[in-house]
């Protein structure tokens, strides 16, 4: 009888906070939706701001959109580039170093857990330091930083996971450390490469804080790494602390724009590593 | 002095505290299979991973002793560690193809050997696959992921791809035991012939199994060697107390 109760009373503590998660994630986007909508324009989305454009006048956010492109990007290959080697290596190479690892992981998981406004100064001491203003470069750097603790513990995580008879067996065959790694781990925790790099690309290209002192804001679209860049969220930010309602609803339209490139990318990276799904070792 | 294709002498391994491979000293004929028999946790999957060296990927492990091949200590040497493992196939108890296709999961060992090309590569696949007898079963879906087959044609597939690294060594720990009996008794069968080309290790539990097939017989317990001998000595005249208390309690 008691473990009747026991059963049923854990089943609808699982369904409320399923269904609780499920409501708030629905109002979020329904709110962005809901006030962001009307206001997207075609325009909004293929000009840059004209005169006027942060008092409810013409223009579009152009440079933000491409500009938070150009930085997420930018931020992610460097990342990748770091990320992807040290994650192998700590799985292949230093397998026999299990303290070493545990300890570079405990390292990891506190420069994850460090906020991004953290990280922003960082970059301001950086740039301080090497002598490069505000610029597109300087947010590519301080992103990549704040990115590459999520990026190679994600890519870790997977990889940690990965069966040791599948690394013995290569092993055996007489491959080199090097080919394990980049032929047999890198296609069997390709999927998880591509969802480590894509949750890289959702905390980048979201994140305020370290974007605010690095990357300066402009109503152009960078040329150069050295120019400054206008970048969404800020834009998002700049626009809602506006007091004219106008450009308040342009701050969700924006916010919207955010939320479908993520959703873009995304989709489009998930259909692409489901691809190599199929030969993968269970 | 050696007198088998591989020779084991004064062998110790250690686990961090754990002592557990004792002393062994072990003569493994060449062309012949050698089937190394005991109860589980006696050491014979270790020793089967320290002759390819597999073992050295554990953190704490401790080699003592040598480990001749052909007159060269493999264990004590400045050769590449994969120059060594090339000179042996293993099967381990549970198949395990790598994450790519049927061809691939051969043409890996021949790539890393520098072999490349389609038209060098695909003869020899074909090669491989027929010399487990699994070419007809797999040869119009040779894209197909390994892990589509069967566990028993996976297992022919991960011998297969073992021969194409081409070693002088096979080593099989358990190979049949994760097998349904059929797979089991083809698997068997290949290794019945691979004998001609190659001196063949094998771990077993299953008595009747290392008295069909076997060659030479090992009998492990408790991480020493007890006796070790031919095969048909050994069962039918052992000289050890330990030895006639195995045979005995797995027959009742």
């Amino acid at each position: 009888m008691w473990r009747k109760i026991e059963e049923k009373a854990f089943y609808y503590l699982m369904v409320i906070s399923t269904v609780s998660l499920g409501f708030f994630l629905l109002l979020i986007v329904a709110t962005i939706v809901y006030r962001g909508l009307p206001y997207l324009s075609w325009e909004m989305i293929s000009q840059t701001p004209k005169g006027g454009y942060y008092f409810g006048r013409e223009g579009g956010i152009l440079n933000a959109i491409i500009g938070s492109l150009y930085l997420s990007s930018g931020a992610v290959i460097i990342a990748l580039v770091i990320s992807l080697p040290v994650s192998l290596a700590m799985n292949i190479h230093l397998k026999r170093r299990k303290k070493l690892v545990n300890g570079l992981r405990f390292i990891l998981d506190l420069l994850w857990g460090i906020p991004s406004i953290v990280y922003g100064a960082f970059g301001f001491t950086l740039m301080i330091y090497l002598g490069i203003k505000a610029s597109l470069l300087a947010g590519i750097i301080t992103v990549a930083f704040f990115i590459l603790p999520i990026m190679i513990r994600s890519m870790d995580e997977v990889m940690k996971n990965v069966p040791l008879s599948l690394i013995e067996s290569a092993f055996a065959l007489g491959s080199t450390r090097t080919e394990v790694a980049f032929k047999v781990m890198v296609r069997q925790t390709f999927p998880g490469i591509i969802t480590a790099v894509l949750l890289a690309f959702g905390r980048g290209i979201g994140d305020v804080a370290a974007v605010l002192f690095t990357t300066g804001y402009t109503d152009n679209i960078p040329t150069s790494l050295m120019q400054q860049t206008a970048t969404l969220p800020l834009a998002v930010f700049f626009q809602l602390g506006s007091p004219i309602p106008e450009v308040q609803n342009r701050a969700y339209a924006a916010a919207l724009i955010l939320t479908i490139i993520i959703l873009v990318v995304s989709i489009s990276t998930r259909y692409f590593g489901k691809r190599f799904r199929k030969t993968l070792i269970k | 002095m050696q007198q088998g294709k591989i020779s084991i002498q004064n062998l110790d391994l250690h686990f961090g505290k754990h002592h557990i491979l004792k002393n062994v000293n072990i003569e493994i004929p060449e062309n012949q299979l050698t089937v190394i028999l005991g109860p589980s946790g006696c050491g014979k999957t270790t020793l089967m991973k320290t002759l390819n060296r597999l073992v050295e990927l554990e953190e704490t492990v401790k080699i003592n002793g040598k480990i001749f091949l052909d007159n060269e200590d493999i264990l004590n040497t400045d050769k590449d560690v994969t120059e060594i493992r090339k000179k042996m196939g293993l099967l381990s108890q549970r198949p395990s193809p790598l994450p790519m296709s049927i061809y691939n999961n051969i043409a890996y060992g021949l790539r890393i050997n520098g072999i490349s090309g389609r038209r060098k590569l695909t003869p020899l696949v074909e090669k491989y696959l027929r010399q487990v007898n699994l070419w007809d079963e797999v040869k119009d879906r040779l894209k197909d992921p390994a892990t589509r087959l069967s566990i028993g044609q996976q297992q022919r597939l991960c011998l297969a791809r073992g021969l194409a690294v081409n070693p002088e060594i096979i080593l099989a720990d358990e190979p049949t035991s994760a097998l349904d009996p059929l797979s089991a008794s083809i698997v068997e069968k290949q290794f019945a012939e691979l004998k001609k080309d190659y001196t063949l290790v094998m771990v077993t539990h299953v008595l009747r199994q290392a008295r069909r097939i076997a060659d030479y017989v090992v009998f492990m317990y408790l991480g020493e060697v007890i006796e070790q001998g031919p095969v048909k000595e050994f069962f039918e005249n052992p000289k050890m107390e330990k030895t006639r208390e195995y045979l005995k309690g797995a027959f009742n």
